[in-house]
């Protein structure tokens, strides 16, 4: 199973690959860890003429603290968001969630950027990056912007990102050890059915949920009906409304009933555990 | 389009001009001759095509060769060291973890990896650590014995 032909470039910075981006327009993908891009490629759904290849720019690996929140560069792969101690210890959420992605081999080699601008409707990663009001920063030839989680996610397989920027870091907050990932999977290939990320304080919880509608969503009728309430009758009453408002997704592995259904169920686990820890 | 890529396979140095779209797996098979290393679904869920790049477990059939440039890696016939097999080859030898054999190579290249991570995992932990890698003839419990064994006896020999 080949990819159709194209020329492979391999900027060593992010300005080389924004030109890169500009000079070639809608020609041209970017790879990172290509375990998106890839399969797309060899099954012919994507056809880039040109791609970029940003895998070898050492200053986009990273994860660091700096003032409250934790920066993580975007051909971080999933293997080190799962292992990194400073996110185990002071964002236990991403780290939970990596660990839920695919299997061993592609978690070492997908990327957190790569699977955030991909936005497949079952990814994992929006459920926590919703629920942790996480930061986004896009580099494009005007310069660099930051996106807000809420807005980011556009539509099924679409972003906010423009054809002309690469996804440089991602920022999440430093948070309790009261936050949960519950998923239920597809048995095959991992991903998610329904996957729901639940980062709870005491004023309040927040809820991301991925795998349910086309794109990822904020369960914000959970978020209003519990409140400050913490008692199982209230987590029951809550995470009914997980599914409201929209308009699940309908295959061969689950029916937008099942969907929602998982989604009401996820949410009341999910909420459980994170408040239980 | 060609592109010069050099790398390291099974410690000898490799050096090739090669089209961008080749994946690894068929930069192996194909142009290094090394056919140990399996093809199976293709799309980057059954795990018979995993190696070792720079020491980590990939899906060679979802990696481009020209990503592997500057890399080294370890296929199933790099495991043998004169002649010695592998504590993770030698646990699939006393525990019979195969039957048909064509996963074998992937399972027994994510073992590798799955023990620098874990030196003494859990039968649990074995199973989903090798959750990327299907066997049809569900040989599932010998091949989970095979990488406890491999585990125990490289602990052992560790200790000597």
């Amino acid at each position: 199973m080949y990819p159709a032909n194209f020329d492979y470039v391999r900027p060593s910075s992010v300005d080389e690959a924004v030109a890169l981006l500009q000079k070639h327009g809608d020609d041209a993908k970017v790879l990172a860890g290509g375990h998106s891009l890839i399969p797309a490629m060899k099954l012919r759904l994507a056809q880039p003429h040109v791609v970029i290849d940003i895998g070898r720019i050492a200053t986009l690996s990273y994860i660091r603290e700096a003032g409250g929140t934790i920066a993580i560069g975007a051909t971080t792969t999933h293997s080190e968001v799962e292992t990194s101690k400073l996110l185990r210890e002071k964002c236990p959420l991403l780290s939970e969630t990596a660990s839920h992605i695919g299997d061993l081999q592609v978690r070492n080699k997908g990327t957190i950027g790569g699977s955030l601008v991909h936005a497949d409707p079952a990814s994992d990663y929006p459920a926590p990056i919703l629920a942790l009001e996480a930061e986004i920063d896009l580099v494009g030839p005007r310069g660099k912007r930051t996106v807000r989680a809420d807005q980011f996610f556009v539509d099924l397989l679409q972003t906010a990102i423009a054809a002309d920027e690469i996804l440089t870091e991602v920022r999440v907050p430093v948070t309790s050890p009261s936050v949960a990932y519950i998923k239920t999977e597809q048995k095959a290939s991992g991903f998610a059915l329904a996957g729901v990320a639940v980062v709870a304080s005491p004023s309040g919880v927040r809820v991301g949920v991925t795998g349910v509608a086309p794109k990822a969503y904020r369960a914000t009728a959970v978020e209003q009906t519990i409140g400050n309430q913490r008692t199982a009758h209230a987590i029951e009453l809550a995470a009914a409304h997980a599914a409201d408002g929209v308009e699940p997704l309908g295959d061969i592995h689950a029916s937008a009933q099942f969907r929602a259904h998982l989604a009401r169920v996820n949410t009341r686990r999910a909420l459980e555990r994170a408040l239980s820890r | 389009m060609t592109i010069p890529v050099r790398l390291r396979v099974n410690n000898a140095p490799r050096q090739h001009d090669i089209e961008p779209r080749v994946l690894l797996v068929h930069y192996l098979r194909d142009v290094c001759g090394l056919t140990g290393t399996h093809v199976g679904c293709e799309t980057g869920i059954c795990g018979a095509c995993t190696v070792l790049v720079d020491g980590k477990a990939v899906k060679s059939c979802t990696v481009f060769a020209v990503q592997a440039d500057g890399s080294e890696i370890t296929t199933i016939e790099g495991l043998a060291a004169n002649g010695v097999m592998h504590p993770v080859q030698q646990g699939f030898w006393e525990c019979h973890g195969l039957q048909c054999g064509y996963c074998t190579p992937g399972m027994i290249m994510a073992a590798v990896h799955l023990l620098t991570k874990q030196k003494a995992p859990t039968r649990g932990q074995i199973a989903s650590g090798l959750r990327g890698n299907l066997c049809r003839c569900t040989g599932y419990t010998h091949i989970i014995d095979a990488v406890s064994y491999a585990a125990s006896h490289a602990t052992e020999a560790a200790h000597v």
